[in-house]
């Protein structure tokens, strides 16, 4: 297996990493979506939404350690590849002209996913342990629409869960296209279009996630 | 000094053929312990060094570039030749030969011609081997483009970057061998001097550009591969770095150098834009296709081209050579210019004509133009600022190659033995003058297919033996480089290098430029004299020995330019003729035309050191057996 | 050719060595707007000199844009602002009387400054000696019509093979990656016949050759392309991970 460790660590071996595990989150996020859109019928629904996982446990169970793993890969590869990157242009130039030659999302990566994956401990805390283990902060009930109520109607909490997802979707938009690209998957005829799917994906997640603090922000939860 | 042209015998088309089988093979087992020095990594060079290595040989090449892809090599645009007739337009060796002895105005070598246009199919053969991504037809076959002095289509090429892709090839088979551990190279080193020992060449001395150290290396056999010498007028062509030094220096240890006052002066070039002009920019020689010249009819008149009528412009080469008009060869339209500018009739009453495309926009339209030379246009667009759709381009002849060289035998080899010499550093192949895309072919042939064989010869006929660098031969060559520097650096006065040089450029394209004559040439012999006594006398040379210090090798180069300049006008005086791109004023016909002096002329003048300003001449009597001698009219 | 002078404010990277401590020194120049940037540089050498000053260290050859050997960095842009332009064919017109303009060396690890504004671009003859080329021999070519190769693809391979090797693409970059400089190379061969027999070892030496030299990773911002002075095109890039990929998914080379 050397030659696996040794491909994935070349310079396109990584890229290769964050382009796989990258696609794995993208896919990952389409249906987290979904399942988070259903807040917006109800709490009767969302609520059985969760309890309709709750069913097929084991199942989750053996999804959320193999979502964590990529998660892992994917930090864990993208921090050494910042790191590394930074070693190998150790001195900056006096004038900086990168705005002029690439976009803002595909230079603020790492930046961008830090504050996601600062995001993500705070997720975690506040909504998975919340579902799975300790339940509503306040009354630890299992009620999961009003864990949801409870953490929006926050609004320091709601404002960096906006805000995060806003970057969310600059890392989206850059890291969409740029798993193509890393895959080799350039061609002229498809490629702007799969960049213009990759904001278009990159959009809606963005604002759908959003969309859900900002309505409870609005409607209070009722 | 005698010369021994060791060409061998038989009919023109069997010598190379009888010749590769008479010479002497080494052993495959006993190829590696024959070290030999290349030194430059150009064409001629590179595709030397690899094919050597291939062979098994133990190359050491040096290059004063931080990398072998960098050589002048890589500027050539338009293409290179070959005999394929891949277009079924009637070509053959021998016409490519016929053309090749004809376009040089025979004052080259006929066997030596007749090999290159034999091995002129490999070389495309090989180059497509090695990936070179050549134009082709839809159908997937190479494409062919004509060139000047010829009327069949036998020029290959790669957009306008021939050069480059063709140099980007050899580069490639030269870091096969690097890998392979059969070339070992040596980057950002300069040659200056060759060191003999017994009376062969056995090794180079350097000076580390990085770190000023000056260290040797010995070889059973040295290649110069180290391109022309061009810069000698400041402003060429040529790329900033390329100079005469390895081929001066081996000049003074004892190598002939051949027809110094053959160099050829490009018609189509971008003018001189000021005095901090630091080079000069060809522009491709096809626009003529299209392009009218013309300057203003009276002297004086610095109305802007779209202000002057049809009826006072002079489209002077139309008018001096109605059958070949703004086609005429590369010498006369380049003199052409010269005399009109002299007259005052040059754009601004400077140094200038117009190449005008409005007629051909009127013709064809402009989107058609675009499409035959858009790249062109945008690059004269990008470096003079003017639209050519809407203002005539500006153009003006510049030096670009120079024909001559150190003289070398059919075996590529110097009057020093062990001393071979490729490319344009030698005189071999292009006579008086060198046809359009052969300079590609020439390179490429003498580096992959001839000196390969005959430096094999020479192992196997000589059995020289390996040299120790110790030796006193080598400690005398470093001590002498390392006093050279010093001396420039000691000397402290009041010009630059550049200023010294750009003098050295005016006095030679004046008087040993597109037209040399008697008195001229006599007066600048003196000039020059006097200018390298001021150099050596009164230059300020900068920084230290033991650094990279730019202004130190320049220093140098100009050195040895200012001893180049002299012979070149040297030999000018003595060649009492006109021939090619060599015009003697006082050697033409009343209506301007070349006057060749066959009788008394037809040689190669190989001229031997003897000391600061002084040589001794020797002459190879040119044969033309093959070949019928005839004028060039394009009347 | 009598437009005004115009005066610019350089600020110009210097450094004596390897090893020295550089800083910027600042010069006033007064400069045809005809002149070329390395022309202003000569001239302002020319002072220097005549001053008994060290002149400023440059590299530059051809001057007609294709040897690859210069490259500054002018305001932040390798090559200057101008796109598609190598920094001798950038004249002085392109930029405005007063302006001030911050000339630096190339930065990357990969390519260490030797003296003021010269670097030391090894790593790619490392890179192209790995694999750069195709194995044979002088002698061994079949005929060059042997192989009819699609004019798509030809034109195809010479749009990689245009790469002037000048590291444009790695000062651009701010990972300091050479994807683009390699890519290039590893596509003109995969492009053609002649290269597919050793396309999956080439890609594999001369990707390992490059991260030996010390080059960062390519994080697709595509800074390499904008600056590059010959518009090679980041699906070379592409064209080479996907090689690479196959490589070491599927091959059993190297």
């Amino acid at each position: 297996m050397s030659w696996l460790v040794q491909s994935l660590n070349s310079s396109i071996g990584k890229k290769f990493v964050m382009a796989v595990t990258g696609i794995c989150l993208i896919l990952f996020l389409i249906i987290h979506l979904a399942g988070n859109l259903t807040l917006f019928i109800g709490p009767k629904t969302f609520d059985g939404y969760v309890h309709t996982l709750e069913v097929v446990k084991p199942l989750i169970r053996v999804i959320e350690v193999i979502l964590g793993l990529i998660f892992i890969f994917h930090i864990f590869n993208g921090t050494k590849l910042w790191l590394e990157n930074r070693k190998a242009k150790s001195t900056k130039y006096k004038v900086n002209a990168a705005s002029e030659n690439s976009s803002i999302f595909s230079r603020f990566m790492f930046q961008t996913g830090s504050i996601v994956f600062i995001f993500l401990i705070i997720h975690l805390v506040t909504f998975w342990a919340a579902f799975n283990f300790t339940g509503h902060p306040e009354t630890k009930a299992f009620e999961f629409y009003q864990i949801v109520v409870y953490w929006f109607q926050n609004e320091i909490y709601a404002g960096f869960y906006i805000f995060a997802m806003i970057l969310l979707g600059f890392h989206l938009n850059h890291g969409f296209q740029s798993a193509f690209q890393t895959f080799g998957w350039n061609n002229s005829k498809y490629f702007p279009l799969i960049q213009k799917l990759g904001t278009l994906y990159a959009i809606i997640m963005a604002v759908g996630f959003a969309s859900i603090p900002i309505y409870f922000l609005i409607t209070g939860g009722n | 000094m005698k010369l021994n042209m060791n060409i061998p015998e038989g009919h023109i088309s069997e010598k190379w053929t009888n010749h590769k089988f008479n010479m002497k093979l080494v052993n495959p087992a006993n190829k590696r312990k024959f070290d030999v020095i290349v030194v430059g990594t150009g064409l001629a060079g590179a595709a030397a060094a690899a094919t050597l290595g291939e062979l098994g040989y133990k190359v050491k090449a040096f290059t004063y570039h931080d990398s072998s892809r960098r050589a002048h090599s890589i500027a050539a645009q338009g293409g290179i030749n070959a005999a394929k007739n891949y277009q079924n337009d009637g070509d053959s060796i021998y016409r490519l030969f016929y053309d090749t002895v004809k376009g040089g105005d025979f004052r080259s070598r006929e066997a030596n011609v007749h090999r290159l246009a034999e091995v002129s199919n490999n070389i495309i053969d090989q180059c497509v081997a090695q990936g070179v991504p050549f134009a082709r037809e839809y159908g997937g076959t190479l494409a062919n483009r004509s060139f000047g002095g010829a009327q069949v289509s036998r020029t290959f090429y790669a957009r306008g970057e021939t050069g480059q892709q063709l140099l980007l090839g050899a580069y490639s088979s030269f870091n096969r061998q690097v890998k392979l551990g059969n070339v070992q190279v040596y980057h950002r080193k300069e040659m200056l001097d060759l060191v003999l020992a017994d009376g062969r060449a056995v090794g180079i001395t350097v000076r580390d550009l990085v770190d000023g150290k000056v260290e040797s290396f010995s070889a059973q056999a040295v290649i110069l591969a180290t391109g022309g010498y061009s810069n000698v007028f400041f402003l060429s062509t040529s790329a900033m770095n390329c100079n005469a030094t390895a081929i001066w220096r081996a000049h003074k240890k004892g190598a002939a150098f051949a027809n110094p006052c053959y160099t050829q002066i490009h018609p189509t070039c971008l003018p001189v834009h000021g005095e901090g002009q630091s080079k000069l920019v060809l522009m491709s020689e096809s626009l003529r296709n299209d392009g009218r010249i013309w300057v203003p009819a009276k002297p004086g008149d610095h109305r802007p081209p779209g202000e002057i009528p049809e009826d006072e412009r002079d489209y002077y080469l139309e008018r001096r050579y109605p059958s070949f008009g703004n086609l005429a060869p590369r010498d006369i339209s380049s003199r052409s210019a010269k005399y009109v500018c002299d007259e005052g009739k040059g754009v601004n009453g400077g140094k200038a004509v117009y190449l005008d495309f409005a007629d051909a926009i009127n013709r064809i339209g402009e989107d058609a133009v675009r499409d035959k030379y858009g790249n062109l246009f945008e690059m004269y667009e990008n470096i003079t600022g003017e639209n050519p759709y809407k203002v005539p381009m500006k153009i003006y002849p510049a030096p670009h190659y120079t024909m001559g060289g150190l003289w070398v035998d059919y075996n590529l080899m110097s009057n020093i033995p062990g001393l071979f010499v490729t490319g344009e550093a030698n005189f071999s192949d292009h006579g008086a003058n060198r046809l359009g895309a052969s300079a590609l072919m020439q390179g490429l042939a003498d580096g992959y297919f001839i000196v390969p064989y005959t430096i094999g010869n020479y192992f196997g006929s000589e059995k020289p033996e390996k040299v120790d660098v110790n030796r006193p031969e080598f400690k005398e060559a470093e001590q002498n480089v390392k006093d050279g520097t010093n001396k420039l650096l000691s000397i402290n006065g009041s010009q630059t290098v550049d200023e010294i040089h750009k003098k050295l450029g005016h006095l030679l394209i004046d008087k040993v430029g597109m037209s040399r004559d008697e008195a001229g040439l006599k007066q600048v012999i003196e000039d020059i004299r006097k200018l390298r006594d001021e150099f050596w006398s009164d230059v300020k040379v900068t920084g230290k020995a033991e650094d990279l210090n730019q202004n130190l090798e320049r220093a140098g180069r100009v050195a040895d330019f200012l001893e180049l300049g002299e012979l070149m006008a040297v030999d000018s005086l003595k060649r009492d003729e006109s021939c090619g791109a060599h015009f003697r004023e006082e050697h033409q016909t009343p209506d301007g035309e070349a006057i060749r002096n066959d009788e008394d002329f037809s040689y190669v003048a190989a001229w031997e050191y003897v000391e600061p300003g002084k040589w001794n001449l020797h002459k190879e009597d040119l044969k033309f057996e093959f070949v019928e001698l005839a004028t060039r009219s394009y009347k | 050719m009598s437009e005004k002078n115009i005066n610019l404010k350089l600020h110009i990277w210097r450094q004596e060595s390897p090893s020295a401590k550089g800083s910027f020194e600042e010069f006033k120049v007064s400069v045809s707007p005809h002149a070329s940037i390395l022309e202003m540089l000569d001239d302002l050498n020319n002072r220097l000199e005549k001053e008994g000053k060290i002149p400023i260290s440059f590299e530059s050859d051809c001057r007609e844009g294709i040897c690859g050997t210069c490259g500054l960095v002018v305001n932040g842009h390798p090559h200057g602002p101008l796109p598609k332009t190598a920094t001798c064919q950038l004249h002085m017109r392109n930029f405005k009387d007063g302006e001030t303009l911050y000339i630096e060396p190339f930065r990357a690890k990969a390519f260490p400054v030797m003296k003021d504004l010269i670097v030391d671009r090894v790593g790619f003859e490392k890179i192209q000696q790995a694999g750069g080329y195709v194995s044979f021999n002088t002698g061994s070519a079949p005929d060059a019509n042997a192989i009819p190769i699609a004019k798509e693809m030809a034109d195809l391979a010479l749009d990689a093979a245009e790469c002037i090797g000048c590291g444009a693409c790695v000062a651009a970059c701010k990972n300091a990656s050479a994807m683009l400089f390699v890519g290039a190379k590893v596509s003109q061969f995969a492009l053609l016949p002649q290269g597919q027999p050793e396309r999956y070892e080439r890609v594999q030496f001369m990707v390992a050759a490059m991260d030996e030299a010390g080059f960062g990773s390519c994080t697709n911002t595509y800074a390499c392309e904008a600056e590059c002075p010959k518009g090679i095109s980041v699906k070379n890039i592409a064209r080479m991970n996907r090689d690479y990929i196959v490589a070491k998914v599927a091959k059993r080379t190297a």
